[in-house]
């Protein structure tokens, strides 16, 4: 009778073990969810609700004029073409160039493997630094363009480990002995066998590179003069961090104008996070994925 | 190699993109040893020995900048490294799939969110007069603190912020480690008795270690190599004194002042003693254990 007991239940030890592990968990995911949820919530509350520090929890005497301020500014709306613009092109970009270069490597028959691999892990170990680069970039003529987001940063080295393992572990080798057998060209190789083949992997390089591009504001700060190629992140910045938010209300409403500004930024820093977070939890697999494969040694 | 003439056309352009981006700034960091001149350009300029080598050892803003760039790091490190893995060994004992799900879906949820709006959304919580944090503090009949602006609060808000953001996240590749557990030591562990902590400190612990190495020396390698991105964001005139490190120093003398040599002297020297240190950890990691990155 005892020795079943044991079996079953865990001992008292346990017990009370995991039933604190439990209520830690429960209050680290609360702490991880409130400022979300405040941000949420404060973005839908009226203008003086928030300036007036009523809202805790759930949004306060609803209204939705920060979301009315933030799509009435011009910034805000080129921002977002433009941070969408790049995040497209730019994902396209990456993709392309990160499969041309994995795809090789990963081919155990392609000479000169090793070396090249070599090139490219270097500069995860040792970069030029900010100014060198900046003059790089400069001699291109490439400051001030849209392409000063598109190439700089083009590829990321660790995504090329991951594209390569991918590559390496789930092509057969059969399929590409076949092909050659029969006269098929690799670039006829690539684009009628490989690519369909690497829907997962592509999924996870396209995510990567968009969400990076969709979240950056370095290479803008420091290649962009021009408001009107400026990214989204940028324009945030100007508003949310900087204060500087003139020009965006018009005369009617000076008198709520201070708690209008600090309402909008909570509705703001919600629609430019929207993108990202509303595909998350979708995607969330392949990024894990994306984690897992690169973390096996190739 | 005749065999592959397309695969070789298709390197061409990303190779050229290391090359371009990533191998000619390199060769430019000689700018460090030039006293630059527009008209001349970077290899046309006089040579300048390692005059900026020693206009950055002697600043008086030397120390400083060390001093904060590691203290920053190494308490990132403190507190950045065993968080995702007590989270990962948490998450790894909880048997109810949807509890667990659920909590992986929210902790990894705010590593999505970008720089600037993280920052946003400290500056607006830690606002003196309106900011949520001081709220409360008043609610509770004290005195509204100016976090933002007080360089002792700068480093804790840094690091624990960046906690929040990232830990679900780096949880990741730990439960990825822990699933690849041979299942047959938790059998033996259970015929011996042992109870949940036992298990986790002579299971679960041990089956991680190889991916714990291989974190440490990648963040030891990047202990110079600290974000520039949120830091320049955080900082104000009133907390420069702990949150001005060698990278938003290097952007401002250099890009802000158009101070190129100088600037370039003080990223390279960053650069190489970052290289050094990955070096040195990765060394020390194979010694010690037998993981190591190569």
């Amino acid at each position: 009778m005892q020795v079943e007991r044991r079996t079953i239940r865990e001992p008292l030890g346990d017990r009370v073990f995991m039933t604190i592990l439990y209520i830690l968990m429960t209050l680290v995911t609360l702490a991880v969810l409130y400022p979300l949820i405040y941000i949420v919530s404060s973005s839908f509350s009226s203008p003086s609700a928030v300036s007036s520090g009523q809202v805790w929890l759930w949004p306060v005497d609803p209204s939705i004029d920060g979301y009315r301020t933030v799509f009435r500014n011009d910034q805000v709306l080129t921002g977002y073409m433009n941070s969408a613009f790049y995040a497209i092109v730019g994902t396209a970009i990456s993709v392309t160039l990160t499969v041309m270069i994995a795809y090789p490597l990963s081919k155990k028959t392609f000479y000169g493997r090793g070396p090249i691999m070599m090139f490219i892990t270097f500069t995860m170990l040792f970069t030029g630094g900010l100014i060198p680069t900046y003059m790089v970039v400069k001699a291109l003529g490439l400051i001030d363009t849209r392409w000063a987001l598109l190439l700089p940063n083009a590829i990321f080295v660790w995504q090329v480990i991951i594209a390569r393992t991918f590559f390496q572990a789930s092509i057969p080798q059969e399929l590409n002995e076949a092909a050659e057998i029969d006269g098929c060209s690799d670039l006829k190789f690539i684009s009628s066998v490989i690519i369909p083949l690497s829907k997962p992997i592509l999924a996870v390089l396209a995510l990567v590179y968009a969400v990076a591009q969709w979240n950056a504001y370095f290479d803008a700060l420091i290649y962009l003069k021009s408001q009107s190629l400026f990214p989204l992140q940028l324009i945030l910045r100007s508003i949310l961090i900087m204060g500087n938010a003139t020009g965006t209300i018009d005369a009617s409403e000076m008198a709520r104008r201070t708690e209008l500004v600090n309402l909008m930024k909570y509705s703001l820093i919600v629609v430019a996070s929207l993108p990202v977070i509303a595909i998350y939890p979708f995607v969330q697999r392949y990024f894990v994925q994306g984690m897992l494969i690169g973390s096996v040694k190739g | 190699m005749k065999r592959h003439w397309q695969l070789y056309l298709l390197i061409i352009p990303p190779v050229l993109y290391f090359l371009i981006f990533k191998y000619i700034p390199m060769a430019n960091t000689i700018l460090a040893f030039k006293s630059y001149n527009v008209t001349q350009g970077i290899w046309g300029s006089q040579w300048a020995g390692t005059k900026y080598f020693e206009m950055f050892f002697n600043n008086p803003a030397f120390f400083t900048l060390i001093k904060n760039t590691l203290v920053i790091s190494f308490y990132q490190l403190a507190v950045g490294f065993p968080i995702p893995i007590l989270l990962a060994l948490a998450l790894h004992e909880v048997r109810n799939a949807r509890f667990k799900k659920t909590v992986q879906l929210i902790t990894y949820a705010p590593y999505f969110i970008s720089t600037v709006v993280m920052v946003s959304m400290i500056i607006l919580f830690l606002s003196p007069r309106l900011g949520l944090v001081n709220t409360v503090t008043e609610a509770l009949g004290l005195e509204a603190v100016n976090y933002l602006g007080k360089p002792g609060w700068f480093r804790s808000i840094y690091v624990f912020s960046d906690v929040w953001q990232t830990a679900g996240y780096s949880a990741v590749i730990y439960l990825a480690a822990l699933a690849g557990v041979d299942p047959s030591l938790y059998e033996a562990a259970k015929v011996d008795g042992a109870s949940r902590l036992q298990k986790i400190r002579n299971v679960d612990l041990p089956g991680i270690m190889p991916a714990a190495v291989i974190i440490l020396i990648l963040s030891v390698g990047n202990i110079m190599a600290i974000g520039f991105e949120k830091m320049y964001l955080l900082q104000n005139p009133l907390n420069l004194a702990t949150s001005e490190i060698i990278s938003t120093y290097v952007y401002k003398i250099g890009l802000l002042q158009s101070n190129y040599s100088f600037a370039t002297a003080v990223g390279l020297f960053n650069s190489v003693i970052n290289l050094i240190l990955l070096l040195f950890v990765n060394a020390m990691a194979r010694r010690v254990s037998d993981t190591s990155l190569w």
